[in-house]
């Protein structure tokens, strides 16, 4: 088992405390709504495939929230908080998992292929690898219509195997696209861990041969994945240098839902929990920053009302309509 | 009308159209400083600059990718791809995200790209190179699909291309750049789903598009000697098919033959035989003929090369048939 | 189940069959493959195969017994199997009328009806050597013939569920459905016997059954405006009646229909043959071979085909067919009639073979063992009367040709060369012309080619 290095916990970045409570909140929305799709799942009420977040929220949340509003995501098929993170709200995101009309998607997309233009949420995608030139031509658009955007691209460490990968990131360097590549390093593509799929397990280490920026750090602070990223971000703005960041993190459940998880250890998974990147913000609210419990309290009460009211929106929701189907294939 | 190649066509929309929209560019490998590898592109560099006619490394899938990002945010990409045979290492890009986007989005997010490039044999470019790839391309719904088989249908289908909100894969006749046609002055652009009747006759249908249409054309005027008038229809779109115009010239004729490239198994020939007989099983007076390419990879051998791509004899071998004639 | 067996559909033109010989009787068992019996067609003798198991339980049609293609023959069934409703079915003539053949014959002493083919006429005489007669009405290609139904006294719709399943296409079954006509009464001449369009838009009613009883007329299948007037008994010797055999009876119809709605008209030319005496002479020498006159007509009708293919065309209403191929059928005797095998693609094929191959094709012709494939599809016939001496004759062309060539005799005659009298070999020559689709200077030109090439054979050995 491979552990990360414990670093010291400094204390958290100069912040003011409702910037990381909206964090917190997040953070603990996402996992609140996962744990909803995982009940519905079990119930039957959500099909297909369902690949949890549970464990790395800190890293879209704090990824995004170094955004504007008028920059682009593009994600994997694990993108659940990086909708909500983008602006999508709990209860589209709910109702598309239950495949219903007021889905984000229409129910036409599913858990893997969230959607959502009015927020600039580029899509989840279900080819490991296959987005990142997408992502890559997102930024394109930006550096040709000289619009200052920036686009950030999520993807896993089992990412770094695939040809579309290196080619994105060719493209991108040797264009000076505006964007950001963020390598999800959660230890394992699908069961296979690190050190049986890279010969070289520092991810970030392939932005050498494209030339390009990299970064790497541990994925528990949400704070500091904002501030490390937030610099990335002001790299590819300014300076048109792209960055690829491996961050590394931990997803408590299984790759999907009927993951048995006979690859790695109960001790392994109870280690990584000590790092709960959400408990981890809420105990420095609270701790260092101040925060009444009671604060600390109602917000939670909020995130609980807010993914009940999502869940019971989605089952009230009619189911997708073959209308839809039909005329979303084309656009006439 | 001025007379023009088919390669000029072609470099004519995309002038045509970059000229007049901001959004369209070009991307591909040797567009650019070299000129296009077929010199589709040639003067467009001088003409647009750096920044709309893109030189790319080899690699497909990247820029493949990038044209479809890019086209999700509002851009309006022609992507070339040096020939279809490459396509493949970017088959992902055009079947999982290209032709997937817009319906998985719920219709959020259009695609208005292009794919184009050269497909179908050459001469005695062996088998990584000699491919009529319609057929894959036309299964995938959420993609368009043209294939000219003249010069004014090379112009007028790309111009609506290029306009159009939708991927679409557009394949040229990889030894049709050459073909001298007339072409429409001023403003020309031809509707998708529109087939073209490319020599009306009332004996047989022969469907065939791309290069097939002028190995039919030569079997139509064998076949005119022994007093058997052809109609050759061109459906010049794959997708969307002109299905009525192939099902109401097969109701004149009453009999059909489909003429492709491709392979036989599961090519896009089967599909229209298969629309044939159940638009038009009243009117046929025999069972609808098919001339493809042989079931084998491309030879490099020039006489096994003419082997194995359909040629007028075979042609004026299916009409026979199904004019029972031998 | 008890089933029952119909008269089979054994050649495109085949209108009824006779029964030449049962080879099971009733109580035989029978399994699928096995041969039934023996059956005359118009066109040759073949075999009846069951397609099912069981036991023959009754013969409906007897040894030399003739029925329609689709009329019952016999009853299939489970051995011990109570048949009276099919035999009722069959009395009935709810399955179309001539079910026991011998009442529709003519008379004739039942014991004539021999396990051989019965009652002929012999068109030619028996001794006729190879190649030899007139036109070859039979041998026409399959997508005009024109066909009536085969009783024309019983078109009286049988039941729809019985009868063999019919073979049309789609076209064809919607034209015959909106324009009233029983696909079982069309001839179907695509593969496989698929009655298509062109069968059914040349299908012609059967002319109303004659009132009365009109057995001197007998199968009145000609499809002539006008019936054939009854023949009248003369005074005299007693006469004798001739049943007709399906091939005469094909014969009738066809060289009626020819006769009747092409126009021909006639061109006759003497060929100078002494340079092609001296060439047979030299090639059989040289080659070993035992090549015909004919055979030299053959092969130079074909390259003058080549040369004038208007002649190798055919007159089809709206248009003409040029054809592309030249297939040349050559007209063969036979015992009561005669057949038009066809030499495919003659004006490729060498002297050499040609020759073997009409040898090969009268032998099987006269054995009647001609497929279809080797009598249908010819687009320009030799007819040669020669080898009885006959100088010159005309022709009827065999539709959809539209050219027939007809061969007199070789013979020697005082000629005139060099402004001197000479002997020379000469043939007369007479070619048929369908003037729809040959004018007189075409079918001029063309004869010219011949003479020309048999002027100077070395061309035909190219």
């Amino acid at each position: 088992m491979r552990r990360l290095e414990r670093e010291a916990r400094e204390s958290p970045p100069p912040a003011e405390r409702a910037r990381l409570a909206e964090l917190y909140r997040q953070m603990l929305c996402i996992r609140r709504m996962e744990e909803a799709a995982a009940k519905a799942y079990a119930q039957g009420k959500i099909g297909g495939f369902l690949h949890l977040y549970i464990g790395q929220e800190a890293v879209a949340v704090g990824a995004i929230a170094a955004l504007s509003p008028d920059d682009y995501v593009v994600a994997t098929y694990r993108e659940h908080g990086h909708a909500y993170a983008k602006g999508t709200p709990a209860r589209a995101i709910m109702a598309e998992l239950y495949g219903r009309s007021s889905g984000i998607s229409k129910g036409l997309g599913g858990s893997m292929h969230l959607f959502d233009a009015a927020h600039n949420f580029l899509g989840g995608y279900g080819i490991v690898g296959g987005h990142v030139p997408l992502a890559s031509g997102v930024a394109f658009a930006s550096k040709y219509r000289g619009d200052g955007r920036v686009t950030l691209c999520f993807f896993g460490d089992g990412s770094a195997s695939q040809g579309a990968f290196h080619e994105g990131l060719c493209l991108a360097a040797l264009w000076h696209l505006p964007i950001v590549f963020i390598c999800e390093n959660n230890q394992y593509s699908m069961g296979t861990p690190l050190y049986r799929s890279l010969s070289i397990e520092d991810v970030s280490q392939k932005a050498l041969a494209y030339g390009m920026a990299r970064d790497r750090f541990d994925g528990e602070d949400v704070l500091r994945v904002r501030e490390r990223v937030g610099e990335a971000l002001r790299r590819a703005r300014e300076d048109h240098v792209p960055t690829l960041i491996e961050i590394k993190t931990y997803r408590f459940r299984g790759h999907s839902m009927s993951d048995p998880g006979q690859y790695r250890t109960k001790e392994e998974i109870e280690e990584w929990k000590k790092r709960d990147p959400v408990p981890f913000a809420r105990q420095t609210l609270l701790e260092h920053m101040g925060m009444p419990e009671a604060e600390l309290a109602a917000l939670e009460e909020a995130c609980k009302k807010e993914i009940e009211e999502a869940v019971q929106f989605a089952e009230q929701s009619p189911p997708a309509t073959e209308e839809d189907m039909l005329s979303s294939t084309y656009e006439p | 009308m001025p007379t023009v190649s088919y390669r000029e066509a072609l470099n004519q929309a995309m002038s045509e159209e970059m000229a007049r929209d901001e959004r369209v560019f070009l991307m591909g490998e040797e567009v650019g400083h070299y000129q296009g590898a077929y010199k589709v592109s040639q003067g467009m560099l001088q003409r647009f600059g750096e920044k709309r006619v893109i030189d790319t490394p080899i690699a497909e899938a990247g820029f493949c990718g990038v044209g479809i990002g890019a086209a999700m945010v509002g851009l309006r990409p022609i992507i070339e791809l040096m020939t279809w045979n490459f396509s493949l290492v970017a088959a992902d890009q055009l079947i999982n995200n290209a032709a997937k986007i817009r319906q998985m989005s719920g219709g959020q997010f259009s695609l208005p790209i292009v794919f184009r490039g050269p497909g179908g044999a050459a001469h005695q470019l062996a088998s990584q190179h000699s491919q009529a790839l319609e057929s894959i391309y036309a299964h995938v719904p959420g993609l368009r699909l043209a294939i000219p088989s003249t010069p004014a249908d090379a112009k007028g289908l790309l111009k609506t291309a290029i306009r159009d909100p939708n991927p679409v894969i557009f394949i040229e006749g990889e030894t049709l750049y050459g073909l001298q046609g007339e072409i429409p002055e001023g403003e020309h652009t031809v509707p998708f789903g529109v087939g073209d009747i490319k020599r009306p006759g009332r004996d047989v249908t022969i469907v065939a598009w791309s290069k097939m249409v002028h190995v039919s054309l030569q079997a139509a005027a064998a076949l005119a000697a022994e007093g058997i008038e052809c109609e050759i229809v061109d459906p010049r779109t794959l997708r969307p098919l002109d299905e009525l115009l192939i099902v109401e010239s097969v109701k004149r004729t009453n009999r059909c033959v489909v003429v492709e490239e491709g392979w036989p198994v599961s090519g896009f020939g089967a599909e229209v035989a298969y629309r044939v007989q159940k638009a038009a099983f009243d009117d046929l007076d025999a069972p609808v003929e098919r001339v493809t390419a042989l079931d084998v990879p491309m030879p490099y051998a020039k006489h096994l090369e003419h082997v194995v791509l359909p040629s007028q004899e075979r042609v004026v071998a299916a009409v026979n048939k199904v004019l029972y004639r031998e | 189940m008890a089933q029952i067996l119909e008269m089979p559909r054994l050649s495109d033109t085949m209108q009824e069959g006779r029964i030449i010989k049962w080879h099971k009787k009733e109580g035989d068992k029978v399994a699928p493959g096995d041969v039934l019996a023996e059956i005359e067609t118009d066109k040759a003798n073949m075999d009846f195969e069951a397609f099912d198991e069981g036991v023959l339980l009754k013969i409906a049609v007897p040894d030399g017994g003739v029925a329609p293609v689709g009329g019952p023959v016999a009853i299939l069934g489970a051995a011990g199997e109570d048949v009276s409703d099919l035999l009722g079915k069959i009395k009935s003539g709810a399955k179309s009328a001539p079910a026991p053949a011998p009442a529709a014959a003519p008379p004739r002493p039942p014991a004539a009806a021999p396990a051989t083919a019965p009652a002929r006429v012999t068109a030619a005489p028996a001794t006729a050597p190879a190649p030899v007669t007139a036109p070859a009405p039979v041998a026409a290609t399959a997508p005009t013939t024109a066909t009536v139904p085969a009783t024309a006294t019983a078109p009286a719709a049988p039941p729809a569920s019985a009868g063999p399943r019919i073979v049309a296409s789609p076209l064809a079954r919607r034209i015959a459905a909106e324009r009233g006509i029983d696909l079982r009464t069309v001839h179907g001449s695509g593969p496989g016997g698929r009655i298509v369009k062109q069968d059914v838009e040349s299908w012609q009613a059967a002319p109303a059954p004659s009132a009365g009883p009109a057995p001197a007329a007998a199968p009145s299948q000609l499809s002539a405006p006008t019936p054939t007037p009854a023949p009248v008994p003369i005074a005299g010797a007693a006469d004798a009646e001739q049943p007709l055999s399906l091939m005469r009876k094909t014969i009738a119809r066809r060289l009626t229909e020819a006769k009747r709605d092409i126009p021909h008209f006639y061109l006759t030319v003497e060929a100078d043959m002494d340079a092609a005496v001296q060439f047979r002479v030299q090639v059989n020498q040289a080659l070993g071979v035992k090549m015909s006159y004919n055979d030299l007509i053959i092969k130079a009708c074909a390259l003058a085909l080549r040369r004038v293919p208007q002649v190798n065309a055919s007159f089809a209403d709206d248009r003409i067919i040029v054809h592309g191929g030249v297939h040349i059928g050559v007209a063969v005797a036979l015992e009561d009639g005669l057949i038009t095998p066809v030499v495919r693609d003659a004006d490729s094929k060498s002297l050499g073979a040609i020759a073997r191959e009409v040898a090969e094709l009268a032998g099987r012709a006269r054995q009647r063992k001609l497929k279809p494939a080797e009598y249908t599809g010819g687009t320009f016939s030799v007819s040669n009367l020669g080898m009885f001496g006959i100088e010159e004759f005309t022709a009827v062309i065999n539709p959809p040709e539209a050219a027939i060539l007809a061969v007199g005799a070789l013979a020697q005659k005082p000629v005139v060369k060099d402004d001197e009298l000479a002997i020379g070999h000469r043939m007369r020559l007479t070619l048929s012309c369908d003037h729809r689709a040959i004018d007189g200077a075409t079918g001029a030109r063309f004869l010219q080619e011949v003479l020309r090439i048999l002027e100077h054979p070395m061309t035909l050995a190219m």
